[in-house]
């Protein structure tokens, strides 16, 4: 069958998937979006988490026809060319990110997290980031980068916006990664 | 503290600070991609005209295989090959130590999920569909998987020269030591996982020319593609294995997986071949930690010296011999603790099963031990009236105390500081009475108790183990380094083929190489077996070795370039320093001796910059980094020099654990851990913390329950690893010691916190509830002392769960995938 | 495999009208898994997510009318006050994620005796609404909707539509043994309501059977105890004994086996301690005026 949606304000296409594909599957096997992580494909760890018309879900429990004409938000789209995210950055600059497997699905979470209680005490970050595992860090880096995402006060709105594709955001200028040329520069991995 | 020997050049002072070098926390060059969900895992892999391959696996723990029916398999559209053991060209087994495991089974079956077939097809679904298509006639038998039931006379033997793999004898001092007190305990330690998130996976690319490429996840691209190799029937220069992004290893992925799997559906058909394990096959596709039963006893003096410590231990291999043999030896040499004790008899046995194969995990028979030693420490203390960390204080090894193996510990031995420091922390404040925030109690928001029955304890441990390979293996690391002038600025190329698997170790090749050159630009190259092995990313050892053969070649570069600088300049080499891309004259009055490097004396005087000196020419070196020569243990005593190092840390827990329902919350857990020298501080806290999360899954929620050989929770609904509302606050308390031999003086870090974390969460539990609590993880059954098959104050009779394979009843619930139907 | 996409809640009868053998899917929390797991390979599935009839829901005859597409999210933030129980086990379902997506009607639909809406629905003497294009709607109670382990009443043909329940009238507490702090399939589960307006009290058990029971003879013996000692009006203290006979006669009620997830002898235990302290915060609500 054929799928069509939105996916990071871009409309997408996919031909030819199999009635029993997931949206993970096609975010990552058709559409080139391999951002979003397959660590259990049941639900229970979180790394294919995306936005769904605004709406954070695990992408592996989506299936494919469900998003037919829907607004879909991945860890891809968070970033506006070389500049992260200030959640991105965060994660990186507290030392949050080791293999990084389930970065994606935290800045996603993250990311959904601060734009509806844009300063949460640690209990509700703990409940907000329950449904993403994390194997290599213990969480404590991860708590750190949720607050200094938090500190950088990014969004002046909180509350829900279904329907949107991607949340508004204050005019506050993005963060760029600090001494961007070495980053380039040492940006490794196949 | 010893002072290590100068290095050949004066310490340089930078005229422009350098930043990244070692004992800063530089930005992981690999953050930004990982961040954005751009860096390739191999799980991510993609090539054109690539076919995806499956695996038929054996749902039988112990079978005959009568017959392999692959025709209606082959029938299906879109199948392009399907495979059996008749068409592994070379060596159709495979092993880490002992090659006993079948590239695909033949004859035999010895665990469930062995693989047997291999299929190739266009489409992962199209490979599944054909692969439940391989008629496999199998004739089931019983499995032996009780690993004293194997270690027993007349035991049907599952592997030619039978079911001991392994046995390890220790014999140390005078074997009739009086002691006034005498401890004896029976410990249980389940089968952990290490449960990394990123699947195993990779992508085999034929090269046309009948060999093959493997972009793949790996902790070991050498021994992989040596393994390889013999069982393609291939040279090792027809393999080539770059390292694709890794989503984890805690020695999971010493072993191979999908490897060879891969490129033999990649020869056959000609196309790129990916393979990518579900969660669920993840659980049966790689080794274990192998479960333990450990009997010990302690006795000690009327004053609370140790007097003697006798040890029985028995690890459960299962299938194949996988790193069993090491991993034996580690529980054995690590069986007493960190203390001086005069008298140890040990005695440690690792066997053949049909359950599942065990291997490398972090912390590598350690864990067990710790689990049992530290137990048997509180209850000593408790027998003497004495304070539990008073005892191990009194007894905490030094430098200069030996193992019961005869092994002089040389450098920092701090154990008594490291205890001492956990214990002065300041405990965390009680719940504040009143407020009822449930995220802060036992069981949190699923509201079991608002306060109720909820007792708060207080637990202590120490533990520690080698870094590094031991017993006479020659290990070693390989780095090439490679200065330049790209786009007029020097910059240095690092080259290994070391395995990044989350650790950091990219960051920290790139920070060695700034300290060692004085250029700020530095990339690391994707690792791959063009360029020497690296050894395993496991032991903790990769930042002493890979590090140190990143430092040789760098200071070899150094030479060089100097040499070319004098040269230039009609100046001795030894006046001439690198520091912040140029050469400068070298301050003679910079800190002789000291590993570290002060990079914040801006003194010098600029006589050449690098890229003028070099313009066109690159300075490229190779060194290899060996460690120093490690001994085998005696057969009959356990005597020998067998490690390079060891890593101590100390650990306090405090929980609360509701009593009536037996629900633990860990509060907080503290650390103490010598690392010598902290090269990334930030990566440091990163791995303390990591591997404290592991220890607690150990102690309260992780284990693979096998009940007849069969895995009955392969999946993260049923295997469960601890959330963010599991994980307390950690609190760190890093000491930088410094060590005699190694680079920097650093020591490796990963284990320990995996170590003394459990016993410690466990003691906490114990001191909350009063209840013995001798096997780990805890179950809420055994804190409340309900009466039931695995409720026993001891360890149970039996290996594995109790409870029959049920389908249609209770527990079944609406996300079980042994469900039948919908 | 078939997708189906209907629009509408007739267009969705007639599509399982004529493909019976159809999977319903609306969160996929379940039917997902499953799918993902290679346990199923349905030949049909109907998607329900754009049936605008299921989603929503509404008070209506004393009581609420909650559409099956209804979220877990939405239980914990809209449902608070007129179905507390619902909404404390809401909470404790899954993830954000999971929560965001799983629905009422699917959990139903499962059928699971660890399903968490299903003791609160139970301990409220809910009604599950069903329909089918042949038969029209119907209302199945809910102690008659679990006929065995992930089976229910469900005829051929038909979907759920609603689950209607009383609003609550007193105190309703969930809560369920895990073995860790989040996202955790049911140990054992307990859901109490009192309903001072009736002088009842309603009970649910959860994994702790082949499918979700009521403690009837505990449920009686409460009542028994609170009018007879006219509790309900004089909102005095509950006895200890009575809090501890209450709790032995929910153990006694359930009929539970060893699993990978506990053994039986600990959820026969748990249940009387969950029992005992649900009671004793419910009633310590009602005898503050608070719910």
């Amino acid at each position: 069958m054929r799928v069509s949606f939105t996916v990071n304000s871009e409309p997408r296409v996919a031909d030819d998937v199999w009635e029993g594909e997931s949206l993970l599957f096609v975010l990552r096997e058709r559409l080139g979006l391999p951002g979003s992580k397959n660590a259990c494909e049941q639900g229970e760890c979180g790394s294919c988490s995306v936005y769904l018309d605004g709406v954070l879900v695990c992408a592996c429990l989506v299936l494919a026809g469900q998003a037919e004409g829907s607004e879909v938000v991945t860890v891809e789209g968070l970033a506006s060319g070389d500049d992260l995210h200030p959640v991105q950055e965060a994660f990186v600059e507290a030392g949050a990110v080791q293999c990084g497997f389930c970065t994606p699905g935290l800045v996603v979470t993250t990311h959904d997290l601060l734009r509806r209680n844009p300063s949460p005490t640690d209990p509700e970050i703990r409940e907000a980031l329950a449904g993403n595992l994390c194997r290599c860090t213990g969480y404590e880096k991860v708590l750190d980068a949720v607050r200094l995402a938090a500190t950088r006060g990014v969004w002046t709105d909180a509350g829900d916006d279904p329907g949107h594709g991607l949340p508004s955001r204050s005019g506050a200028p993005r963060t760029r990664g600090r001494d961007d040329t070495r980053s380039r520069a040492e940006e490794t991995g196949p | 503290m010893t002072v290590p020997a100068p290095p050949t050049r004066q310490p340089f002072a930078p005229t422009t600070p350098v930043t990244g070098g070692i004992g800063e926390s530089p930005r992981r060059p690999d953050g930004s991609l990982k961040v954005k969900g751009e860096f390739a895992y191999s799980s991510d892999l993609w090539a054109e005209g690539m076919l995806w391959g499956a695996t038929v696996r054996s749902p039988h723990p112990r079978a005959r295989i009568r017959s392999v029916d692959t025709t209606k398999a082959l029938l299906v559209p879109g199948v392009l090959a399907v495979l059996t053991a008749d068409d592994v060209p070379g060596r159709k087994t495979y092993g880490l130590e002992i090659p006993d495991q079948p590239v695909l089974a033949w004859e035999d079956v010895r665990y469930q999920g062995e693989p047997v077939a291999l299929v190739a097809a266009d489409h992962p679904e199209t490979a599944r569909r054909a692969a439940d298509l391989v008629a496999v006639d199998y004739e089931v038998l019983d499995p032996l998987v009780d690993p004293e039931a194997a270690l027993a006379e007349g035991a049907p033997p599952l592997h030619p020269k039978g079911n001991v793999l392994r046995h390890i004898r220790i014999r140390h001092g005078d074997q009739a030591h009086p002691a006034d007190v005498v401890v004896t305990g029976e410990y249980e330690v389940g089968m952990q996982d290490q449960a990394f998130l990123g699947p195993e996976s990779g992508l085999a690319v034929p090269d046309g020319e009948g060999g093959v490429d493997l972009y793949v996840s790996t902790q070991w691209l050498h021994v992989d593609r040596d393994q390889l190799a013999a069982s393609l029937g291939l040279s090792p220069d027809q393999i080539r294995i770059t390292l694709a992004g890794v989503g984890g290893a805690f020695g999971a992925r010493e072993d191979l997986s999908m490897q060879i799997h891969a490129c033999l559906l990649a020869l056959r058909t000609g196309r790129p071949v990916k393979i990518l394990y579900s969660r669920e096959e993840s659980f049966f596709g790689h080794v274990h930690r192998h479960p333990a039963r450990l009997r010990y006893e302690h006795g000690a003096t009327r004053d609370g010296r140790l007097a003697y410590v006798k040890a029985r231990i028995v690890l459960d291999g299962g299938a194949y011999a996988s790193s069993s043999t090491a991993v034996c030896s580690n529980a054995a040499c690590f069986a007493v603790g960190p203390y001086d004790v005069p008298s140890a008899t040990i005695d440690c046995t690792v066997v053949y099963t049909d359950n599942p194969p065990c291997g490398a995990m972090r912390g590598f028979g350690a864990v067990q031990t710790c689990f049992a030693y530290e137990t048997q420490m509180d209850r000593l203390a408790a027998e003497l009236g004495m304070d539990a960390v008073e005892l191990r204080v009194r007894n905490a090894m030094t430098t200069g105390s030996h193992l019961p193996t005869g092994q002089r510990v040389d450098g920092a031995a701090p154990v008594a500081e490291l205890l001492q420091r956990v214990q002065a922390m300041s405990l965390p404040t009680d719940r504040p009475a009143g407020s009822l925030d449930l995220r802060t109690l036992p069981g949190g928001v699923s509201n079991t108790t608002h306060g109720e029955g909820v007792r708060r304890g207080v637990g202590y441990a120490a533990g520690f183990k080698n870094v590094g390979y031991s017993e006479g293996f020659d290990d070693y690391s390989t780095a090439l380094v490679r200065l330049s002038v790209v786009a007029g600025e020097p910059q240095v190329e690092v080259h290994t083929a070391a395995a990044e698997v989350g650790q950091g170790l990219v960051t920290v090749q790139a920070q060695i190489a700034r300290t060692e050159l004085g250029v700020e630009r530095v990339v690391v190259l994707p690792a791959d077996t063009q360029v020497g092995s690296a050894g395993s990313s496991s032991a903790s050892r990769q930042t002493w070795m890979t590090g140190g053969a990143v430092k040789a070649a760098c200071e070899a570069v150094r030479d060089r370039v100097l040499d070319m600088a004098a040269a230039r300049l009609g100046r001795p080499a030894a006046d001439l320093a690198l520091e912040g891309g140029v050469v400068v004259a070298a301050d003679g009055a910079g800190p002789a001796g000291t590993a570290g490097i002060d990079l914040t004396d801006t003194s010098a005087d600029v006589l050449i910059p690098l890229a003028d000196l070099l313009v066109e020419e690159l300075v490229e070196e190779t060194r290899e980094y060996h460690h120093r020569q490690t001994r085998a243990l005696a057969p009959e005593t356990g005597q020998g020099e067998a490690h390079v190092a060891f890593a101590f840390a100390t650990h306090r827990a405090v929980v609360d654990v509701d009593t009536e329902l037996g629900l633990v919350k860990v509060v907080e857990i503290a650390t103490a851990q010598d690392v010598g020298k902290a090269i990334n501080p930030q990566a440091v806290e990163g791995q303390l913390e990591g591997g404290i999360a592991q220890g607690l899954g150990l102690a309260v929620m992780e284990e693979i329950q096998v009940v007849d050989g069969k895995v009955r929770n392969p999946s993260f609904t049923d295997y469960l690893i601890p959330t963010v509302l599991d994980m307390p606050p950690v609190r760190l308390d890093v000491l930088e010691l410094g060590h005699p031999d190694s680079p920097y003086g650093l020591r490796g870090i990963g284990e320990p916190p995996t170590i003394s974390s459990t016993p410690a969460i466990v003691a906490a539990i114990r001191a909350a509830t009063g209840r013995p609590l001798t096997r780990v993880p805890v179950r809420p059954e055994h804190i409340v002392g309900v009466p039931g098959p695995e409720a026993t104050e001891g360890p149970p009779a039996t290996a594995g769960r109790a409870g029959p394979p049920e389908e249609a009843a209770a527990g079944q619930e609406r996300r079980d995938p042994d469900a039948e139907g919908g | 495999m078939e997708f189906l996409q209907p629009r509408s809640l007739p267009e969705a009868l007639a599509e399982k009208a004529e493909r019976p053998e159809a999977v319903p899917i609306a969160g996929g929390t379940d039917v997902m898994v499953e799918l993902n797991f290679d346990r199923r390979r349905p030949e049909v599935v109907l998607d329900l997510t754009r049936v605008p009839e299921l989603g929503s829901w509404d008070r209506s005859e004393g009581g609420v009318r909650v559409g099956a597409g209804v979220t877990y999210t939405r239980m914990v933030a809209e449902l608070a006050d007129d179905l507390p129980g619902l909404a404390i086990a809401a909470r404790t379902v899954g993830s954000p994620q999971i929560r965001n997506r799983g629905t009422i009607g699917g959990n139903l639909g499962s059928a699971s005796p660890a399903g968490d809406c299903h003791p609160p629905l139970l301990a409220v003497g809910a009604e599950v609404e069903v329909a089918s294009a042949s038969a029209g709607t119907r209302r199945i109670p809910i102690d008659e909707f679990f006929t065995g382990p992930k089976e229910s009443a469900l005829a051929a043909g038909e979907l759920i539509c609603a689950v209607h329940a009383p609003a609550a009238t007193g105190p309703q507490q969930f809560a369920k043994v895990g073995t860790r702090n989040a996202m955790v399939i049911a140990v054992c589960s307990f859901a109490l309501a009192l309903d001072p307006s009736r002088g009842r009290v309603g009970t649910g058990i959860g994994s702790a059977g082949p499918t979700p029971l009521q403690a009837l003879e505990a449920e009686e013996f409460l009542q028994g105890e609170l009018s007879s000692e006219e509790l309900w009006e004089s909102r005095g203290p509950l006895g200890a004994a009575a809090v501890a006979r209450f709790g032995e006669l929910v153990a006694a009620a359930a009929r539970p086996i060893d699993d990978v997830r506990g053994t039986a002898g600990y959820r026969v235990h748990a249940l009387g301690v969950l029992a005992r302290r649900t009671l004793t915060w419910a009633w310590g609500q009602h005898r503050t005026g608070r719910s």
